[in-house]
């Protein structure tokens, strides 16, 4: 059996008892990626040379009887938006394109204390905004369960990586459903923790109020490992969260008796298909079958969360995205005689996309003089009204089971002309980072042999029974164990 | 309501957009649908709503006022598109008298 079919906590389990070394795990996933990656494109950059060298280094390390950590010599594949020092991260933007950061993101300095090895670099829609990858500046990434199918976005590379086993693990961030709506896409589990839980160092900012950086696996066991390595406390992000953590490995009981589901059926509507919503009930039954307790909840603001998503994402982008001016880095173009209010111009209209310099002018023109009340202020006020639910919710339950997805992943090309059925495939996420709130998305079936998302949501800074519930019925089901084949 | 051409120019300039004539048009057809979409939020009464200003109750996070190293010049440079002296070269920005 070869290497790049055991998940993370295997292949460290063998690193550590010396059954395989670092460098034969990564040589195995680097052949892996040399023999898939031209149909799945989950790559912006393959770092193969620094891959092999880390490797060599932490083999010599554990040959003089060091612990190398937790994640010893397991390959990571990690999204193009959290900066790599000394190796080039572009966002998938023009802007960026050829950007080398002079530092390291907290999650990937964590990662190099617990002895995972990166892998590439991978794509994603430009700047994180888009849900199918195809926003990529470079090249869509294509879905290793139908390569006519997108991946889902934005962290699309990250979880076609993971789904073709081009690496075990993936870091994802996660906006609107950025982390759990791609890893619905490919039968994948992904989770996006409490805002606060993980360090934004480092992670190239789209919705400072919205974004966290988090885990993308095939099992839940997996994520947790993950999760563990990356979250904690950093003074360099001023909303990291100070307090010690739980041992997330230590949740996953399988005991979910008596543990409370809360059913919002607004998260049932707003287009979700019909297979969609058999296969979430049916995961829900599952549940109930393992001892859990079904509760009816109602979220009656859950319609109003694409909306105000729509004005305070773009407005902090706008915001967010104003660095980027041809100054201090990435893309400059200016012509002889331009003013600098020119030069700013004609760098923006190049280097950014369209969906990108969409989304900078509604953020732009909500947080402008004379609209800032009825669009910004309005959209903080409704955002209230969709945490209070969240939090009513969780009077009555420990966690919420909704689809992740309306959809299985659609064809390429299929929605770019229908802007809005594409902000859709974003509608059960989005009021998750409303509220702040940790969820998980894990696979509960197939539809036309593309996979269903199952997205479980916890209550604030409660990953802990969030993993337990979504581990019990993993391993109830067969889901998780099945391969998309390349 | 469509946005009227003044409205986008102003718009784009404030987002410091240089957008073609074919750019400005297809923008004043898109952000006019998604302004549309926005209307919906005004059946909900916010009167007596304070807006979400953070998700977890948080208080101003302080640090000492001690200086700690940054990063090296050599790195802070390294990406800039022009440098001279060891600063970032821009366009003239103020006209000589």
């Amino acid at each position: 059996m070869s290497l790049s079919q055991l998940s993370a906590y295997q292949i460290a389990q063998q690193v550590q008892s010396k059954k395989a070394s670092c460098r034969e795990v990564v040589d195995d996933f680097l052949g892996r990626i040399e023999a898939v990656e031209e149909r799945v494109k989950a790559f912006v950059t393959v770092t193969g040379d620094e891959a092999r060298r880390r490797a060599d280094m932490l083999d010599r390390r554990l040959a003089s009887g060091e612990d190398i950590g937790a994640l010893g010599g397991v390959p990571i594949a990690v999204k193009d938006a959290l900066c790599t020092r000394g190796v080039k991260t572009t966002c998938s933007s023009k802007m960026l394109e050829n950007f080398v950061p002079p530092y390291d993101a907290h999650v990937v300095e964590r990662l190099a204390v617990d002895g995972a090895i990166t892998v590439g670099k991978a794509n994603m829609d430009e700047f994180a905004m888009g849900s199918s990858t195809e926003n990529s500046a470079f090249f869509p990434t294509r879905n290793p369960w139908d390569l006519e199918r997108v991946p889902g976005g934005s962290s699309g590379g990250s979880t076609a990586a993971v789904a073709a086993l081009e690496a075990p693990l993936a870091l994802g961030s996660d906006t609107g459903g950025s982390i759990r709506q791609p890893a619905a896409y490919c039968g994948c589990v992904g989770l996006k923790p409490t805002y606060g839980l993980v360090s934004r160092y480092g992670l190239i900012a789209f919705a400072s109020s919205l974004d966290q950086i988090g885990p993308i696996a095939n099992d839940v066991r997996d994520c947790a490992l993950l999760l563990q390595s990356i979250a904690g406390h950093d003074r360099r992000d001023t909303t990291s969260i100070n307090r010690s953590l739980p041992k997330y490995l230590d949740a996953l009981t399988g005991n979910i008796r008596g543990l409370k589901v809360g059913v919002p059926q607004e998260f049932f509507a707003q287009g979700v298909q019909g297979y969609v919503s058999d296969a979430v009930h049916k995961a829900i039954d599952k549940m109930a079958e393992l001892g859990a307790e079904v509760v009816e909840v109602s979220m009656p603001s859950t319609e109003y969360a694409l909306a105000t998503y729509y004005i305070i994402a773009p407005s902090e982008a706008s915001s967010n995205l104003a660095r980027y001016d041809g100054v201090q880095y990435g893309l400059r173009v200016h012509e002889m005689g331009d003013d600098i209010v020119q030069m700013y111009s004609k760098t923006r209209v190049k280097g950014f996309g369209h969906e990108v310099q969409h989304r900078i002018m509604i953020g732009t023109h909500a947080l402008s003089s004379g609209f800032y009340d009825a669009y910004y202020l309005k959209a903080q006020k409704v955002r209230t009204l969709i945490r209070r639910d969240f939090e009513a919710a969780f009077q009555k339950c420990d966690v919420l089971a909704t689809p992740t997805a309306p959809t299985v992943a659609f064809k390429l090309g299929e929605n770019a002309n229908d802007p809005f059925a594409m902000k859709l495939a974003d509608v059960c996420t989005i009021p998750v980072n409303m509220a702040g709130l940790p969820a998980i998305s894990l696979p509960c079936g197939f539809h036309e042999k593309m996979p269903i998302g199952l997205q479980l949501i916890g209550n604030l800074l409660d990953e802990s029974t969030l993993l337990r519930a979504a581990h019990a019925y993993e391993q109830a089901t067969d889901w998780h164990t099945q391969r998309a084949v390349l | 309501m469509r946005l009227t051409s003044e409205e986008v120019d102003h718009i784009a300039l404030l987002s410091r957009l240089d957008l073609s004539p074919a750019e400005r048009e297809r923008a004043a057809t898109e952000l006019s649908q998604i302004l549309d979409h926005f209307e919906q939020l005004k059946q909900l009464d916010t009167a007596d709503v304070p807006p979400t200003e953070h998700v977890l109750p948080v208080v101003n996070v302080l640090r000492a006022d001690e200086s700690r190293p940054g990063l090296p010049r050599e790195g802070v440079l390294q990406n800039a598109p022009e440098h001279a002296g060891g600063m970032f070269q821009v366009p003239r920005v103020v006209e000589a008298e």
